[in-house]
């Protein structure tokens, strides 16, 4: 009897992982170390893969109420962002939208134009940053989510 | 009396594959509906007590008596937005048969994004702004919308993640109503 409730107990345990899984519906490749040199600037391209089935609504959504597409940097790293370049959306239309609204899925890139802080300090340093999206699929939407982005750095 | 102990163990098994097969759908990204058969069988709907616009208090326990569809929802929700204007017509057609839709809002900025969609958007129904609280009372908010249709004795009846279709609400509703 005791060895049946143990059985049962770690089923229900591996049962309740199972289901608990949190899913994967977009992910980042880990970046690769990026060269900042003392003039000029350096590009960070992050890139990403949307669970098939999966859009996210892109950096300029169609309509007020939907939740763009953002990467932040932090504002005290060794380097500015000087500007971030998004994908470019698609305008597709979904069995819950009147008309068509910007997503973007698949592969695709975020590219940073970035360049040196006037006071960094040349040798390896890391650029810390939060992706914020919000997905859906063409049934159910998902809580927006936050991917923290670390990229490594070279400052000449 | 020695098999009570094997046969409550697996029961709560079942219940617990039940909701980690529930739980690895929707994180399949597909719809997921239970139903809880007979009365008996069903849950208590878990009470809580939240603000309409308006600050008025709606507390789900005052609603017994009542055939209750809980809806969870957002403003950046596309197919949240499919079911509103179903839910407006139910509300209008079987308010009088003892039925009321309460529609539970989980954006992160409150009232500030909910008003102005509501403004936009003729709902006849009680709307509230939920809390972590009440999120987590009802399983959180893995995906949306989340809807559970509640027995006029409080008792969860239908949970659906994920749009489903206007007759399969309209079906039971019309079956807690009866």
């Amino acid at each position: 009897m005791k060895s049946s409730a143990f059985w049962i107990s770690v089923l229900a345990a591996v049962a309740l992982l199972a289901g608990a899984q949190a899913p994967w519906i977009l992910s980042l490749q880990q970046p690769q170390k990026v060269t900042v040199p003392r003039q000029g600037e350096a590009k960070v391209a992050l890139k990403l893969v949307m669970r098939p089935g999966y859009h996210a609504n892109s950096h300029r959504p169609s309509e007020d109420f939907l939740i763009p597409m953002r990467l932040t940097w932090d504002a005290k790293a060794a380097v500015e962002a000087v500007e971030v370049i998004y994908p470019k959306p698609k305008l597709e239309k979904f069995e819950f939208t009147e008309k068509p609204i910007s997503v973007v899925d698949g592969e695709f890139e975020i590219v940073t134009r970035l360049r040196r802080s006037p006071n960094a300090m040349p040798g390896p340093a890391f650029l810390s940053g939060k992706l914020r999206y919000q997905a859906c699929n063409d049934k159910m939407c998902f809580p927006p989510r936050t991917i923290d982005v670390k990229v490594p750095l070279l400052i000449q | 009396m020695h098999h009570f102990p094997r046969l409550s163990a697996a029961a709560a098994l079942a219940a617990v594959l039940l909701l980690a097969g529930c739980a690895s759908q929707v994180s399949r990204g597909e719809p997921s509906s239970r139903r809880d058969g007979d009365a008996a069988s069903r849950k208590a709907a878990p009470d809580f007590e939240l603000k309409d616009m308006n600050g008025k208090t709606i507390r789900l326990s005052e609603y017994r008596g009542q055939v209750v569809l809980l809806n969870f929802w957002a403003t950046w929700c596309g197919p949240c937005k499919i079911e509103i204007p179903w839910f407006v017509e139910f509300q209008r057609t079987y308010k009088d048969l003892g039925f009321t839709v309460i529609g539970v809002s989980v954006d992160e900025d409150g009232w500030e994004a909910v008003r102005p969609f509501l403004a936009s958007r003729q709902v006849n129904y009680p709307v509230v702004v939920s809390t972590m609280e009440v999120e987590q009372k009802y399983g959180g908010v893995e995906a949306l919308p989340i809807s559970f249709l509640i027995d006029r004795d409080g008792r969860i009846a239908n949970t659906h993640v994920g749009l489903v279709t206007k007759k399969t609400y309209e079906d039971e509703i019309l079956r807690l109503l009866d």
